[in-house]
């Protein structure tokens, strides 16, 4: 593991999401409640929409280009549709977002 | 021989005996006389529309063909001046002298006006008719109201202005609310839900009087020397039976006019029915009973045999989200136990009053399902000694059912269903059985659930006991998969409760998950801004992307941009800052769109605000081609250059989209302005149209040339401009107002009707002008350049790091 920090929690809006620019591309990281953040990939399986500009509900987002809908927790498609965005580790210390990004160019290399 | 039937009064109780004689062909020729300009319509609904649930056209019970097809001869707006018996004629206002062969009193009652000094001042009223009603709703919000007193009118009424935002104080006597009919322990709960509403409730409050200013009220004074101010004070503390017509033509009076069982005053051809009525001592205020000597007035009238008999009557409080039901007496007493149930977490208090073996009476607050079944236990003296341990937790603890289902199943014939119009469960078995399948087909045959509408529930459980698996409860399409309610329910709920946040309705209205969806927040969001624009702060996270970035997504990430070129007119300046906009950040392509905008496709995220800047420092704003909003007012060149122009139709829509823009509605709005009937801007196919002529302007709605093509329809020709633009931000507003979500004005249009928009925003100029000045009151926070506010904002539309560095070290 390989912790990197990011930001500030309070830089995404609630309910909101900002990329993060990495190796592996870019990576949306999502805020759910007061003091609940996710990592997952920003790019729709479907047709490529970009996640981070959908509207995120419970723990999921709903893509802005056809309304497929992710879980941030699995990442797995929700209801009829059949797809998966790759999820990745992140934590909150203190307000203080870290990513792994050990992950991040791990797979990037694999 | 055809007799001549004259009726005086068209209120509830005439509506009804009317009906039954239309059924069933009478031979009569009759007039009907009513005081109020217009006919029958269900005086017990005035609350809903006051509150906003409902609208007049929904509570009006006989409509103009109803009457055309019945032959009834109208002389609504005419009251009956005098009678005299003797030569059997009636003289109406005018001087008209009609003969009669039987006549009937339909005159209701007058309410009671507490003579207290300063009762005759300008704004003080009753709440009575359709006039005080629009008083009320009139009001808007901020100003203040004093309503004298707390029974079940006064509560309603003050209930409907505060779910308008008028602030209301109720002043009562008693020590606690609705006396008569609740305990102190309920009266306490419904006065703190009245508080919870925002109303201001003052018990044990003696008025002394009435303050006024240049002839009009201007505050309430109390013994104690309080002084509350007010705008209007509403008096609502009892009635009393319209008598004085009666009285001078020397018929039998008492507190009412006296009738025998038959309904037959002292007059032999003289009928009395509702509320004018004194029937064995008792006078009536309640609906239910009106109904019942309806009916026997008009078989009394055919010849036929009947008799009326005074029932049991429940009471119950059409205010949103406080239920309430109380039946019988429920007085202390020697030889009389309470059974009491409180659950003060859930707000939930029931009270059963026993006196030997039967329940005499009961109040409940809070939870109410199972008031029907209580009610028929007090109506039949049912001995409850077998049932006493649970009888408080209601039928579905008696015998071990739990079904709700198996506790109407289990019901008698018998059993009454619909307490407002006396039917019985039998009757809708029996309307079922005849081939009713829908809750629509028991209210067209029996009426049940057609008055006050708190037995639907009862009547759908009827239809799914008797019809088994082929009744499916008709849900109506919810707004998402997060509620149950519709779209309609929500939007009258936010209002009549007065939500005011997102949480708020989540939390009220019982929303499945922790915040919605993405169908419906958007949806609420809407509902929100539109409904308190001043308190509602617009949450940019419940929009969908293209509103919250301002710009248009495209199907590759990313955005086009269209500034705003007012009524489709344009410099060369700004174009020479459009060209240069789309040099600087490498817009591929550049296009007029069908608005007469400019659209700068292809553009990134990470540039638009400079993008917005840059547009901005030509004096450019946001066209808002991406939002649910006014987007275009597409215009033709009018007077000013064209030879068929007849009006300067340019100068129009410029001056329609410098009023609209930046307003939220449920779809887009799109205008189109033409000079000339030959319609150069395609008026016709829009939101709102505009063909200017010689002698004014047609204003026309409900177009639309997208998925659906439609022309539009007429809605007002106005002689001024002033007018067109009155009436044009008055529909937009009443649309605004009523629509639900993602529904454009043609088809929510379809769904009220267009002569009910005329109505709202043509005919009732008062109506036309509340409306403008709600749009105004919400232009005054919403009418500026997101552009401009996000280009401040422009970090948030960067990456939040960027990691590629770090990685490659
Ligand atoms: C706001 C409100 C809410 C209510 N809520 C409920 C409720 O929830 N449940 C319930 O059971 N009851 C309720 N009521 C009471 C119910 O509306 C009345 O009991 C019922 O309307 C009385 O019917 P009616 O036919 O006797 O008189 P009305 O419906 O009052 O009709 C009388 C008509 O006669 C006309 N008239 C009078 N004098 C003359 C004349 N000389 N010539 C011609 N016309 C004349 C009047 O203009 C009036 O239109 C409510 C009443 C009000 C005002
Ligand atoms: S609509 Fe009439 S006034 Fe306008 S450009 Fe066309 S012809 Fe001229
Ligand atoms: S691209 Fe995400 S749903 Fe189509």
């Amino acid at each position: 593991m390989s912790w990197i920090d990011v930001g500030h929690i309070d830089d995404i809006p609630l309910r909101g999401a900002r990329l993060v620019k990495t190796p592996a591309g870019c990576v949306a990281l999502f805020r759910t409640s007061e003091a609940e953040v996710f990592a997952a990939s920003d790019t729709c399986p479907h047709k490529g929409g970009p996640l981070s500009e959908g509207i995120v509900h419970g723990r999921s987002v709903t893509c802005p280009l056809h309304n497929w809908v992710f879980s941030l927790e699995t990442g797995a498609a929700q209801g009829a549709d059949e797809g998966q965005i790759p999820t990745y580790e992140v934590k909150l210390e203190e307000g203080r977002i870290l990513l792994d990004t050990a992950a991040l160019s791990a797979r990037a290399a694999a | 021989m055809t007799q001549k039937l004259i009726v005086i009064g068209a209120g509830m109780a005439t509506g009804r005996m009317l009906e039954t004689l239309v059924e069933q062909h009478a031979d009569f020729d009759i007039t009907l006389f009513n005081a109020e300009p217009r006919g029958n319509y269900n005086r017990i609904m005035l609350s809903p529309v006051l509150s906003g649930e409902k609208t007049y056209a929904e509570i009006v019970t006989h409509d103009d063909d109803w009457y055309t097809a019945s032959g009834i001869t109208c002389r609504f707006g005419e009251r009956i001046a005098g009678i005299n018996t003797a030569a059997k004629t009636v003289t109406a206002e005018n001087g008209d002298v009609l003969e009669y062969d039987k006549l009937v009193f339909g005159t209701g009652s007058n309410p009671f006006m507490i003579p207290l000094p300063g009762h005759d001042l300008e704004g003080v009223i009753a709440y009575r008719d359709l006039e005080d009603t629009q008083r009320m709703m009139d009001l808007g919000e901020g100003n203040k109201v004093v309503v004298i007193g707390g029974g079940l009118l006064g509560l309603e009424a003050a209930a409907g202005m505060a779910a308008r935002g008028v602030d209301v104080t109720v002043v009562h006597i008693m020590d606690h609310l609705m006396e008569r009919q609740l305990d102190e322990a309920a009266g306490y709960l419904l006065r703190r839900a009245l508080v919870d509403k925002g109303i201001t409730v003052k018990c044990a409050a003696n008025s002394k009087e009435i303050l006024g200013e240049k002839g009009k009220v201007r505050a309430l004074l109390l013994d104690d020397g309080t002084e509350l101010p007010c705008d209007l004070l509403v008096m609502a503390v009892g009635i009393r039976p319209n008598i004085k017509l009666a009285t001078e033509a020397g018929l039998a009076v008492g507190k009412g006019i006296h009738v025998d069982d038959q309904m037959v005053t002292s007059d032999a051809d003289i009928l009395a029915v509702g509320e004018c009525v004194e029937h064995q001592g008792a006078i009536f205020g309640l609906v239910a009973p009106l109904y019942d000597q309806a009916k026997v007035a008009a078989q009394t009238l055919m010849g036929q045999e009947a008799a009326f008999v005074q029932k049991e009557l429940s009471t119950k409080l059409k205010v949103t989200g406080c239920d309430l039901f109380s039946a019988g007496d429920f007085a202390e007493g020697e030889t009389r136990e309470d059974i009491v149930f409180r659950d003060p977490a859930r707000g939930v208090y029931k009270r059963l009053v026993l006196e030997n073996n039967v329940v005499v009476g009961a109040v409940f607050y809070g939870d109410t399902t199972d008031s029907n079944w209580f009610f028929g236990l007090i109506r039949d003296k049912t001995d409850i000694s077998d049932m006493r341990e649970t009888l408080i937790f209601g039928p579905n603890m008696q015998g071990g059912e739990v079904d709700p289902l198996q506790a109407v199943a289990a019901l008698p014939a018998d059993a009454e269903i619909c307490g407002c119009n006396g039917i019985c469960k039998g009757q809708i078995v029996e309307a079922i059985e005849g081939g009713a399948t829908t809750l629509a087909d028991i209210k067209a045959g029996t009426k049940a659930s057609g008055s006050c509408g708190t037995c639907t529930g009862l009547v759908e459980q009827v239809l799914a006991v008797t019809l088994g698996d082929d009744f499916v409860v008709p849900a109506a399409a919810s707004v998402c998969g997060c509620t149950e309610l519709t779209h309609e329910d929500v939007r009258r709920l936010i209002k009549s409760q007065g939500l005011k946040s997102q949480d708020a309705v989540w939390q009220q209205l019982a929303w499945s998950t922790p915040n919605g969806c993405h169908v419906c927040r958007p949806a609420i969001n809407y509902y929100l801004i539109a409904d308190w624009p001043l308190e509602y702060q617009d949450d940019p996270q419940s929009r969908f992307v293209n509103e919250r970035n301002h710009a248009n997504i495209q199907k590759d990430g990313t955005y086009s941009v269209v500034p705003r070129m007012w009524g489709g007119i344009t410099t060369p300046d700004e174009l020479r800052a459009i060209a240069d906009a789309a040099d600087k950040y490498n817009v591929p392509t550049v296009k007029v769109t069908g608005g007469q905008r400019i659209d700068l496709l292809g553009v990134r995220k990470e540039d638009l605000p400079a993008m917005w800047y840059d547009l901005n420092k030509a004096g450019m704003v946001s066209g808002h081609a991406y939002s649910k909003g006014l987007r275009t007012v597409k215009t033709c060149v009018g007077t000013d250059h064209c030879r068929f122009g007849t009006q300067d139709s340019t100068g129009l829509g410029i001056k329609l989209e410098k009023l609209l823009w930046g307003s939220w509605t449920p779809h887009k709005v799109k205008l189109g302005v033409s000079g000339c009937p030959r319609n150069c801007a395609e008026a016709t196919c829009k939101d709102v149209g505009i063909i200017c002529v010689d002698s004014g302007y047609e204003v026309s709605v409900a177009g639309a040339a997208g998925m659906d093509v439609r022309e539009t329809e007429l809605l007002a020709k106005v002689p001024t401009e002033e007018e067109a633009i009155a009436v044009t931000t008055a529909y937009i507003q009443i649309y605004r107002e009523n629509a639900k979500y993602l529904d454009r004005g043609y088809k929510w249009v379809a769904k009220v009707g267009l002569d009910w928009v005329k109505e709202q925003v043509v005919d009732d100029l008062e109506n036309r002008a509340a409306l403008v000045a709600r749009f105004e009151l919400s232009q005054s926070i919403y009418r500026n350049d997101p552009w401009a506010e996000h280009a401040a904002k422009a970090d948030a539309y960067q990456p939040l790091a960027d990691l590629t560095l770090e990685a490659a070290e």
